[in-house]
């Protein structure tokens, strides 16, 4: 497959045929133990796009983003940025700035010194780079802290020295590993605000890897999740929140795991599920032959518990725990065949522990999984206004 | 010891302190028990160490000898010996070779070459690393008298290895070169612990330091001066000072040279040796001696004031400013973690 073939199949149609900045064609990286970190990963982020790499620890996103930055070489495959192949090229060579998890400041140097390291590095002269330095820290909100040494600053500080001096030399691509993680919660969220807003700003192309999916979804404008060196879904928060790809994603998004329940198609062309029939999910729904094995999947925040009059098919069962998320109750049901089946309910929802409860899945959000792919076709009307693009099938090996 | 003591110093009587920070006794063992255990090292170090100086100072102040009537009857002279090694070039030429054998064979010998090999050993793995380790260690652990009887044989005129090795029959290495032969041996000899305190100091390094300067492009100079070296200077420089003081006392090389040819070896140590046994100048010799002590007193001084002018321009108290708010936080309200909520 070309490139531009490539490109034109995973455009997002909500955001037009911006032209690719950094393209990963069968990008594989082998260590020499024969791990094989990434594996054939075929890749494309468009100019000024914020994206992340998002999966659990050692799936290989923070290799990826090594190697895109050059400090790991491929074992095959090529990477372009802005065009230009750089897969061969040293890390200093590729237009690109990177902001590690420790921010990597160096104790010695003043703040100013910090930011100005790059340039000085690229033989910047030195009333230039002094200036550039000063300009981008005043642009951060730094522009009091310049004569500061690291340690003399808060993490959030620390953070946005990092940012400045990766953005003063006005990189292709900015890279961020594990961007927020060094902050405490509180910082964290902020920050998280704060990043948002400065990459639209900058509109510079921002690949970022973290392993909190919050974080991923609330950051990014397309996300890629990886599990094992492989991709396994790629698209906008909304896509893989809503219609994650597989059982993996479906798990590893939400702050409350989706319910993957075991189902078992029944000759009326319904499923039993946990003792309850409900209908098959989709519409139209998909095809299902009796006796299938399939995985039911609905998320906690989309299980409505169900009054005493609805006579809605529902799942059913025991409350065992419930768990307080502030403005919302996390209910955990043992159902007739000792599933546990998670529900999130409103603040002020009577549950107690021993209750019966039904819970109805909302119309058009369950979603049914066949050999761990998703079956379900896309419903009209439960996207964003927009219909929704043909799913990102990952190509592999 | 020092930090013992003084750790247990400010712990009151009933062990609980009234506010303030609490008391830095992890052992639990209060004042006395904290003295208790000091005391035999105490013990120990005055009995072997601040007595014998004071002794030294006492000898140098007196004429005595190893025979003759002073031998029996030491009188007391005063700071004779002193002026008398001052204006003594046996004992000023000893001085000036002392200190080239200090910096060619510690400073740049030792921790250059320490720091080479710590540096090439960095990322490197496999045998080759392995036999070099091994083969420098064992410069490092074997005793003395083993290697300057090694050495001997290595350089020696007659049947000698390295004339062997070089086809040089006959070169007379311990005699024409005298000083390069123990600044090499010492080097050989010493290169061990500075190239593994490198070692653990390089391992020190946060790995995102090196790759940020990579990242901005920076050559393996650039790397070395402006973060490596940065980053171990405590090191580098704790190193100096103990190779400085080591070399500067070593008395090996005079079992290979033994001072000569015609003193053209004789470092401080086998200079002082010569004149208080040699000579029988016992007096002499401990007024030697002490000058030698306050050398090592002065050297020591001006690494610990580098050391200390390092750590403090890093450790400056830092202001507690809290972070300013970013600009545009707090009008994110909802539930950031579910964009279905929010698009829905």
């Amino acid at each position: 497959m070309t490139r531009a073939a490539h490109a034109a199949d995973t455009a997002h149609p909500a955001s037009p045929a911006r032209p690719a900045d950094l393209a990963l064609d069968r990008l594989t990286k082998v260590y020499p133990g024969g791990v094989r970190a990434l594996d054939g990963l075929e890749l494309t982020v468009r100019d000024g796009e914020f994206f992340a790499l998002l999966g659990p620890s050692g799936c290989g996103k923070s290799t990826l983003l090594r190697t895109i930055a050059g400090l790991e070489t491929a074992t095959s495959g090529t990477l372009h940025i802005g065009g230009r192949d750089v897969t061969a090229l040293p890390p200093g060579a590729r237009d690109i700035a990177m902001v590690f998890q420790d921010y990597a400041l160096f104790p010695h140097m003043t703040v100013e010194e910090n930011i100005a390291y790059p340039l000085k590095v690229r033989k910047t002269g030195r009333a230039e780079r002094t200036a550039r330095a000063r300009e981008t820290a005043a642009e951060l909100g730094l522009g009091h802290l310049t004569g500061r040494r690291p340690g003399q600053l808060s993490g959030g500080q620390q953070q946005r020295a990092a940012l400045a001096r990766a953005m003063a030399c006005r990189p292709r691509v900015f890279l961020f590993d594990e961007p927020l993680s060094n902050l405490d919660a509180r910082m964290r969220l902020e920050a998280r605000t704060f990043l948002k807003k400065l990459q639209r700003e900058l509109g510079v192309t921002t690949v970022f890897v973290t392993h909190d999916q919050a974080e991923a979804l609330a950051l990014a404008d397309r996300i890629a999740v990886m599990e094992t060196g492989r991709l396994r879904q790629v698209g906008t928060p909304a896509e893989i929140f809503r219609r994650p790809a597989g059982t993996f994603v479906a798990s590893f998004i939400g702050s409350t795991p989706m319910n993957l329940l075991d189902a078992r198609a029944t000759a009326h062309g319904t499923l039993r599920v946990c003792g309850a029939v409900l209908p098959v999910p989709g519409d139209p729904p998909p095809p299902v032959t009796d006796g299938e094995k399939l995985v039911y999947g609905i998320r906690p925040e989309y299980l409505d518990p169900a009054g005493d009059g609805d006579a809605r098919p529902a799942l059913e069962g025991t409350v065992e725990v419930v768990e307080s998320l502030g403005s919302a109750q996390l209910v955990t049901l043992a159902c007739a065949d000792g599933t546990g089946v998670q529900l999130v309910v409103d603040e002020d929802h009577e549950a107690r522990p021993g209750d019966r409860m039904r819970a109805v899945p909302r119309a058009g959000r369950a979603l049914l999984y066949r050999d761990d792919a998703l079956v379900t076709a896309p419903a009209a009307g439960t996207g964003n206004g927009t219909p929704e693009p043909a799913r990102h099938t990952p190509r592999e090996g | 010891m020092a930090t013992t003591a003084s750790s247990a110093e400010p712990a009151p009587p009933d062990g609980t302190p009234p506010g303030g920070p609490p008391e830095q006794d992890a052992a639990g063992l209060g004042r006395r028990g904290a003295a208790l255990f000091v005391v035999p090292a105490l013990v120990l170090v005055a009995l072997f160490l601040v007595l014998p100086a004071v002794w030294t100072l006492y000898l140098g102040s007196t004429d005595y000898r190893l025979t003759g009537i002073p031998a029996v009857d030491p009188s007391f002279v005063g700071t004779d010996n002193l002026t008398r090694a001052l204006g003594d070039s046996g004992f000023l030429r000893s001085l000036w070779l002392t200190l080239l054998f200090v910096l060619g064979s510690a400073v740049i010998g030792q921790a250059g070459l320490g720091f080479a090999l710590a540096w090439w050993m960095r990322e490197r793995t496999g045998w080759l690393k392995t036999t070099l380790e091994a083969l420098v260690m064992l410069a490092w652990i074997l005793p003395s008298s083993v290697v300057a009887f090694l050495w001997i044989a290595f350089l020696d005129r007659d049947g000698g290895t390295l004339n062997a090795l070089l086809h040089t029959p006959g070169a007379a290495w311990l005699l024409d070169h005298p000083m390069l032969s123990i600044v090499v041996y010492n080097i050989w000899r010493g290169t061990a612990f500075s190239m593994m305190l490198y070692s653990a100091a390089l391992g020190n390094v946060p790995a995102s330091h090196l790759e940020t300067a990579r990242l901005a492009g920076a050559n393996g100079w650039q790397l070395l001066r402006d973060v490596v070296l940065p980053c171990v200077r405590g090191h580098v420089l704790t190193n100096l000072l103990l190779i400085s003081l080591w070399t500067f006392n070593d008395f090996t090389p005079f079992l290979i040279t033994a001072g000569g040819p015609d003193g053209a070896s004789e470092i401080l140590p086998v200079h002082i040796y010569k004149t208080a046994l040699g000579n029988g100048e016992l007096g002499y010799g401990a007024a030697l001696s002490f000058l030698m002590l306050l050398i090592n007193l002065v050297v020591a001084v001006i690494y610990l004031r580098l050391l200390g002018r390092g750590r403090r321009a890093r450790r400056r108290p830092a202001a507690d400013v809290p972070a300013p708010r970013g600009p545009g936080a707090g009008d994110a309200p909802g539930r950031p973690d579910d964009p279905g909520e929010a698009t829905a």
